[in-house]
C-alpha cells in the first residue's frame, strides 16, 4: 500500500480514499434503495453511477497515480464501483417487476362480458339421433341404405306382402298422390328401401334404412303424419331368429348403455313371419319400478319395458318378391320410430315440436359435431 | 275384443282359479296384446230390503216414493225413490253413500225433496246391466246385506285385446279361450264343434259368388215379447255391446262367443227361396241403419224374389229387419268370402262387427254349431222351436302343410323338441301327421311352413330365443354421398343456422317457382294439398313462427327432398308378385316423380347482434351467399356465381349459384313481396341449392400442397370500371393474367366518387406472388403484375387509376 501522498495532490488523492469511496458507495446504496420509482431510480444512477458521479471521478484520477499505486487503488475503486452497480440492478429488478405488476393489473378486464359475436347454429336432434343409429350399425358392419319418400305401390305394398286388401292400402292410413293410375304414395314406412336393397344388391345383405315416412294421421301431441323411422334388414343363408335377438340386444346397448336386454312378444306384420313386437327394459329403472314395492319409474311408467318397435323373419313371399329362394336365404328385419325413441330418450313430451322449427327446440343439440344426441 | 273373464270361464272352466291378470300375463306371453285388465264391481253395493215406501206427490208433479230400506243394518235407512214400481217387501239393490256406479256416478248422502236420503235404490241400467231403466231392480232372493255384486255377477274383471288383423278366430271368446288354454296347459273343449240334432231341409238356398256356405236354420213361435236373461243381457254389456231384443241379442251373443256372425231375418217377410249373389247396376237396399244405398255390381247380396234384403257379410236389410212382432225367424249362419266383405264394408262406410270377422276370416266349419247355439238359446229364452234347416255349399278344407319338425329350430336358432313342435300345433288346433300338418278351418292365416313355425314359437315362447348377434360381412362405412350430406349439414349449422324440420306439405303455388306440383288425393288439411317443389316456403314459416314468438334474429337449414312432378307415363305396367324384369323396375322408378335432395336456409333480423363492445350487423344478402359458399365449400367446391333474377328473391339481389355451368341453386335477399306475402320480417334473406349435383362433383383425394417457404412479394393495383362490370370478372381476369407466380388475390376496397367518373368505379385489389423455388426479383413482380392489369383491362375495360 503506498502512503498518502497530499503534498503531491491532495484532491484526488483524498477521492481516492478508501473511507471517501465506502461514503460514495453507501451514498448511492442508499439513493437506489430509496428510489421509488424508475424514473428516480434512473436518477440516482446517473447522479451515482454516471459518467460525472463520484465513483466515475475518482476513476478517472486513477491515471495520475504513481503505478505502484495503480493497482490497488484501481482495485479498491472497481471494488466500489461494482457494489453500487448492484445495488442498483436490485434495485431495478424490484421497480421493474412492480411496474410491470401494476401495468398487467391495470390492463385487466371483466372475463365474464359475454363474449362471440357470430349466430350459434345447432342440428336438428332428431338427424344426430338418426346418425347415431347409422354409426351403431355401420360399426357392426352394416350399410346404411335410402329410398325415395314418393314410393310406387308396388315397393310400399304389394312386393311387402301386402295383400290387395290389407286396410293399410286404404286411403285412412297412407296418403296417396298424383293420379289414381299413377299407384303413387307417400311411403308408410321405409321397407320399400328394403326391397330396393334386395333388388340391388346380392346377399349377403345387411342395411340400415333411415327416412321419413308418411301416414294420414291428424297432426297432435303423439302423432305425426310425417315421422322418421330407421328399419334395419339383413337377408343372408342360415339367418335365425336368435340373430335378430342378438342384432337387437347390441343396437340397445348400443344406444341406453350395456346389460339392458330386449324383449320380443309376437304380433303381426305382413312383411314379417314370425313378427313380434320389440320391447325395450328400461333404461333408468332396469325394470325395477315393475317389481313389487318399487319406485315408481317415469320413463317407462312402471311397466319395466318400453316398447320400441317391431321386427320378425322376412316373409317368405317378401324374399320371392326381390327373387331370391327362401330355401336358400333367411333374413330378419326390424323398425323403430325415431321421433318415438327421442319420447323416452331425451323426454320429448309432444311430438309436434319435431315438426315446429322452434329454435329453441334444437339449440340445445349444438352444431353436433360430436355426433352426440 | 272385450273378453268378460266370467264368459272365458263358461267355455274354459280350468281358468276357475286364476285372476283375470294371470290369465292376461299368460296370454300377453303368447303374443296376445291384452292391452287392459279392467276390475267391474262396486263397492257398497249391497241388497236391501223394502219395509216401507210411502208415495209423495211434490209440487213440480212428480210421484216420488219414501223408502224404509233394510240393508242389514241395525237402522233401516231413509231412501228416495222415483220407480214407480217400488214397493213394501221388494228385494232390491242399494248404492250406499260412497259407492260410484258404472259412468262414474258417484253416490252421497244428500237432501232431495225433503228429506235427506241415505243412498239410491238401483236400475239395471245405473248398475250397467242393460238398458232398462224403467223401474229398479227387483231380486228375486237374498238377504238384506248380502254383497249385490255377488247376487248380481258383478264382480268381474274384463280383458281388452287387440287383435291383429290375421287373427280373425280371436274375435270371439271360444278363440281367446283356446289361446289361453294353449298358453296355460290347459284342456280346451271347443264349443264349435258341437254337432247339432239333424233338422229337416228348409228353405231352399243358391250360391252364386262370394260365398261358400250358407246354413239357413226357420225357427218358429218366438214368443215376441220375450226379453233376453239378464245373465245373456249382462255378457253382451261386458263385452261391449248393447242388448236390444231377445232374437237380436242371442245372434250378437253367439257371434261374440263362437265368432260366427249371424243374421236373422223375419221369416214373414221372405218371399222365394234365398240367393247369393252379387248385385246388379241400378238394385237399392235400405240397410237396418237407415241409409237408402245403391248397390255396385261388385257387392254380394243376400236375396230373395223380392231383391236384395241384406248386405252379405256386412249389414241385414230394414225390409227383412226382427220387429216386435216377428215370431217366425230364419238363421242366416254363413261364410263369405273375406275380400268382398272388405270392399263391400269399405265402399258403403259400413264397419259392422260382422264385417270386421269376415275380413279377417271366419271358420267356415262353425256355421252349424252357431245356428243351433242361436235355435237353442230363442227356444229356451223365447219358446221358440227349430223347424227346418238348409245347408249349402262346401268350402275347400285348409289344404296340409309340409312342415319340416326341424324348421322352427333352424329359424328359431333354438333346439325344439319334435315332440312340443307337435304339442304347440295341436294346440292350435291343428291335424299333425308325421310332416303333415293340416290347419283348423278357422286359421286360413296358416299357409306356409313359416306360419306355423311362428305358432310354435310364440308358443314355446319368443324370450327363450338365444341372443346371437350376427356377423356382417365386413362393412364399406357411409357412402361418399352419406359422408358429404354430413358434412352439409354441419357447415351449415357451423354458420350459426339452426336446423329445423317442417312438414313437406304446401299450399299450391306457394313457393312461387313454378315448377309442378304434386297433388296429395287425400290431404291432412284441405290448405296444404301438394308436396313442396322447394324447401323455402316451410322455412319461412318455420322463421315466422319464430319471429312470433319473439325471437328476432333466426337462421333456419333444412335438407331433405323435394317434390317435382314429372308427368311421367299415366300407367306403368303393373308388376309381377316375383321379381319384376329390369325393364319393368325400370318403368316403376321412371312413374316417380323427381325427389331431388335439397338444402335451403333463411335469415332474418341481426347476422351479428350488437353486443357490449359491438354494434351489429343486420342479416343481407351477402350472409345468404355466404352460407351457399360454406355449403360448396363443405364438399370441396366453389360456385360460379352469377347475378340472377329469379323468384322468389330480389331480382337485383338474388345469385344464381353454378357448378361447371349448371345452375343448381340460387341466395340472395327475398323479393319484397314474397316477404310480404310469406309474412316475413323485411330483409329476410334466403338460399336453396340442389344437393344432387354437388354430391355428385365432391370428392376425391384432395392433392397435398407443398406450401412454398420462400418470402412473398405483394402489391395493390386499383382499377377503374364500368359501375355494371362484375366484381368477380375483374378479380378473375386478374387472377389469369397474373400467371403462375400469384399465390392470392384479393378485393380491398371499393370507392366511388370522387375521381371515379360517374357510373364508374373503383375496385383495390390486393396480389400476393410467390415462387416456389426461388425469391422474386422486383421486375419479375412488377411484369406479373403489369400482365394481371393488362388481362383485366382486355376482359372487362379496366383501367389503372391515376
Amino acid at each position: 500500500m503506498s502512503a498518502p501522498n497530499s503534498d503531491f495532490d491532495p484532491v484526488e488523492v483524498a477521492a481516492l480514499q478508501p473511507a471517501a469511496l465506502e461514503r460514495h458507495v453507501a451514498e448511492a446504496v442508499a439513493a437506489f434503495a430509496t428510489a421509488a420509482d424508475l424514473e428516480s431510480l434512473a436518477a440516482a444512477r446517473s447522479a451515482h453511477l454516471g459518467d460525472r458521479s463520484p465513483i466515475a471521478l475518482a476513476r478517472r484520477e486513477i491515471g495520475a497515480l504513481p503505478p505502484a499505486a495503480k493497482a490497488e487503488t484501481g482495485k479498491r475503486v472497481n471494488a466500489a464501483r461494482v457494489e453500487a452497480q448492484a445495488a442498483y440492478d436490485s434495485r431495478l429488478e424490484v421497480l421493474t417487476a412492480e411496474r410491470d405488476a401494476r401495468v398487467l393489473a391495470e390492463q385487466r378486464v371483466d372475463v365474464t362480458m359475454p363474449v362471440g359475436r357470430g349466430r350459434v347454429g345447432a342440428r336438428h336432434p332428431l338427424t344426430l339421433l338418426s346418425e347415431r343409429v347409422e354409426d351403431v350399425f355401420v360399426g357392426l358392419g352394416w350399410q346404411v341404405a335410402e329410398g325415395p319418400e314418393v314410393e310406387h305401390e308396388w315397393f310400399n305394398f304389394d312386393a311387402l306382402n301386402f295383400g290387395g286388401d290389407h286396410p293399410a292400402r286404404e286411403l285412412q292410413d297412407t296418403l296417396a298422390v298424383g293420379p289414381e293410375e299413377a299407384h303413387l304414395v307417400l311411403r308408410t314406412h321405409t321397407s320399400p328401401v328394403q326391397i330396393r336393397s334386395l333388388l340391388t344388391r346380392e346377399p349377403p345383405v345387411f342395411v340400415i334404412c333411415p327416412g321419413r315416412v308418411y301416414r294420414a294421421d291428424t297432426l297432435d301431441a303423439t302423432h305425426l303424419p310425417v315421422f322418421r323411422q330407421v328399419e334395419g334388414l339383413a337377408v343372408d343363408r342360415g339367418l335365425t331368429m336368435a340373430h335378430l335377438r342378438g342384432t337387437l340386444d347390441a343396437f340397445a346397448a348400443e344406444m341406453f348403455g350395456p346389460g339392458l336386454r330386449t324383449r320380443l312378444r309376437a304380433n303381426y306384420f305382413p312383411f314379417t313371419e314370425p313378427s313380434a313386437e320389440m320391447d325395450l327394459q328400461c333404461f333408468v329403472c332396469h325394470g325395477a319400478s315393475a317389481l313389487p314395492g318399487g319406485e315408481p319409474c317415469r320413463t317407462c311408467s312402471s311397466e319395466g319395458w318400453i316398447e320400441w318397435g317391431g321386427c320378425g323373419m322376412v316373409h317368405p313371399n317378401v324374399l320371392r318378391a326381390a327373387g331370391l329362394d327362401p330355401e336358400v336365404y333367411s333374413g330378419f328385419a326390424f323398425g323403430i320410430g325415431l321421433d318415438r325413441t327421442m319420447m323416452f330418450r331425451n323426454g320429448l313430451v309432444d311430438l309436434r315440436d319435431v315438426l315446429d322449427g322452434d329454435v329453441r327446440f334444437s339449440l340445445p343439440y349444438g352444431a353436433g359435431l360430436a355426433g352426440e344426441v | 275384443m272385450l273378453v268378460p273373464m266370467s264368459w272365458l270361464r263358461a267355455l274354459l272352466p280350468a281358468t276357475a282359479g286364476r285372476s283375470g291378470r294371470e290369465v292376461a300375463d299368460a296370454l300377453l306371453r303368447v303374443g296376445l296384446e291384452v292391452e287392459r285388465v279392467e276390475r267391474l264391481g262396486v263397492d257398497h253395493l249391497v241388497v236391501g230390503r223394502v219395509l216401507s215406501a210411502e208415495p209423495e206427490t211434490h209440487t213440480n208433479g212428480k210421484t216420488v216414493s219414501w223408502c224404509q230400506v233394510d240393508v242389514g243394518e241395525p237402522e233401516p235407512r231413509g231412501i228416495v225413490c222415483g220407480a214407480k214400481n217400488v214397493g213394501a217387501g221388494d228385494l232390491v239393490v242399494v248404492s250406499l253413500p260412497g259407492a260410484v256406479l258404472p259412468g262414474g256416478f258417484a253416490i252421497a248422502r244428500r237432501k232431495t225433496y225433503g228429506h235427506v236420503s241415505d243412498g239410491m235404490i238401483c236400475s239395471p241400467r245405473e248398475l250397467g246391466l242393460g238398458e232398462d231403466h224403467d223401474g229398479i231392480l227387483v231380486l228375486p232372493a237374498g238377504e238384506p246385506g248380502d254383497d249385490a255384486n255377488v247376487v248380481l255377477e258383478l264382480d268381474d274383471e274384463v280383458l281388452d285385446i287387440a287383435v291383429t288383423p290375421d287373427r280373425g278366430y280371436q274375435l270371439s271368446i271360444r278363440g281367446i279361450a283356446r289361446e289361453a288354454a294353449a298358453a296355460l296347459g290347459l284342456p280346451f273343449e271347443d264349443p264349435g264343434l258341437v254337432r247339432p240334432v239333424p233338422l229337416p231341409a228348409g228353405l231352399a238356398v243358391t250360391l252364386e259368388a262370394g260365398c261358400d256356405r250358407y246354413v239357413a236354420l226357420s225357427v218358429e213361435g218366438l214368443d215376441p215379447a220375450a226379453r233376453s236373461p239378464q245373465w245373456l243381457q249382462r255378457r253382451l254389456t261386458r263385452a261391449g255391446m248393447r242388448p236390444i231384443s231377445l232374437a237380436v241379442d242371442v245372434t250378437n251373443h253367439v257371434m261374440l262367443e263362437l265368432g260366427q256372425p249371424l243374421h236373422a231375418f223375419d221369416a214373414d217377410t221372405l218371399t222365394g227361396g234365398i240367393v247369393v249373389r252379387t248385385a246388379v247396376a241400378g238394385e237399392r237396399l235400405t240397410t237396418l241403419d237407415g241409409v237408402d244405398r245403391a248397390l255396385d255390381p261388385a257387392d254380394i247380396v243376400i236375396a230373395d224374389d223380392s231383391g236384395p234384403i241384406a248386405l252379405a257379410g256386412v249389414m241385414g236389410g230394414g225390409h227383412t229387419e226382427i220387429t216386435a212382432s216377428t215370431t217366425r225367424v230364419l238363421i242366416e249362419a254363413a261364410h263369405f268370402e273375406a275380400r268382398t266383405v272388405a270392399r263391400t264394408a269399405r265402399r258403403h262406410r259400413l264397419p259392422s262387427e260382422a264385417a270386421r270377422r269376415f275380413e279377417r276370416g271366419v271358420d267356415p266349419a262353425v256355421c252349424t254349431a252357431a245356428a243351433a247355439s242361436a235355435a237353442a238359446l230363442l227356444a229356451e229364452h223365447g219358446g221358440a222351436s227349430a223347424v227346418a234347416s238348409t245347408d249349402v255349399g262346401t268350402p275347400v278344407p285348409p289344404p296340409a302343410v309340409a312342415f319340416p319338425t326341424d324348421l322352427p329350430t333352424r329359424v328359431g336358432g333354438r333346439q325344439v323338441a319334435s315332440a312340443d313342435v307337435d304339442r304347440h300345433l295341436e294346440a292350435v288346433g291343428c291335424t299333425v301327421a308325421g310332416t303333415s300338418v293340416t290347419p283348423p278351418s278357422w286359421r286360413p292365416d296358416l299357409l306356409e311352413p313359416i306360419d306355423l313355425v311362428e305358432e310354435v314359437l310364440r308358443l314355446e315362447g319368443l324370450d327363450l330365443l338365444p341372443s346371437v348377434p350376427p356377423l356382417a360381412p365386413g362393412g364399406s362405412g357411409l357412402t361418399a354421398s352419406q359422408r358429404h350430406r354430413r358434412a352439409v349439414s354441419r357447415a351449415l349449422a357451423a354458420a350459426g343456422y339452426v336446423e329445423v324440420g317442417p312438414s313437406p306439405f304446401a299450399a299450391p303455388g306457394s313457393a312461387r317457382d313454378g315448377e309442378p306440383e304434386l297433388v296429395v288425393r287425400n290431404p291432412l288439411s284441405a290448405e296444404e294439398s301438394v308436396l313442396r317443389t322447394a324447401l323455402l316456403p316451410g322455412l319461412a314459416g318455420a322463421l315466422a313462427r319464430n319471429v312470433a314468438r319473439g325471437r328476432a334474429d333466426v337462421a333456419l337449414y333444412e335438407t331433405g327432398q323435394v317434390f317435382r312432378d314429372r308427368r311421367g307415363p299415366a300407367q306403368p305396367p303393373a308388376p309381377p308378385a316375383r321379381r319384376p324384369s329390369p325393364q319393368v323396375l325400370e318403368a316403376l322408378d321412371a312413374s316417380l316423380p323427381e325427389q331431388p335432395l335439397h338444402a335451403a336456409w333463411v335469415l332474418a333480423g341481426a347476422a351479428e347482434p350488437a353486443g357490449w363492445d359491438w354494434e351489429g350487423r343486420p342479416a343481407d344478402w351477402s350472409d345468404a351467399l355466404a352460407a351457399a359458399r360454406a355449403v360448396f365449400a363443405a364438399l370441396g367446391l366453389t360456385p360460379e356465381v352469377a347475378s340472377a333474377a329469379r323468384p322468389p328473391w330480389h331480382p337485383g339481389r338474388c345469385a344464381a349459384l353454378s357448378l361447371g355451368g349448371l345452375v343448381v341453386g340460387h341466395a340472395g335477399e327475398l323479393h319484397p313481396e314474397t316477404v310480404a306475402a310469406w309474412g316475413l320480417p323485411a330483409g329476410t334473406c334466403a338460399g336453396e341449392v340442389d344437393l344432387g349435383p354437388l354430391l355428385a362433383a365432391a370428392g376425391g383425394a384432395v392433392p397435398a400442397p407443398r406450401p412454398s417457404a420462400y418470402p412473398a412479394s405483394s402489391v395493390e393495383v386499383a382499377l377503374v370500371v364500368a359501375g355494371d362490370v362484375p366484381q368477380a370478372d375483374v378479380l378473375g381476369a386478374l387472377t389469369r393474367g397474373a400467371g403462375p407466380l400469384v399465390e392470392d388475390a384479393w378485393l380491398i376496397s371499393v370507392y366511388e366518387g370522387g375521381s371515379v367518373p360517374d357510373g364508374h368505379r373503383s375496385l383495390a385489389y390486393g396480389l400476393r406472388f410467390r415462387a416456389a423455388d426461388r425469391t422474386l426479383v422486383g421486375d419479375e413482380v412488377l411484369a406479373a403484375r403489369d400482365a394481371a392489369v393488362a388481362a383485366a383491362g382486355e376482359a372487362t375495360g379496366a383501367v389503372l387509376r391515376g
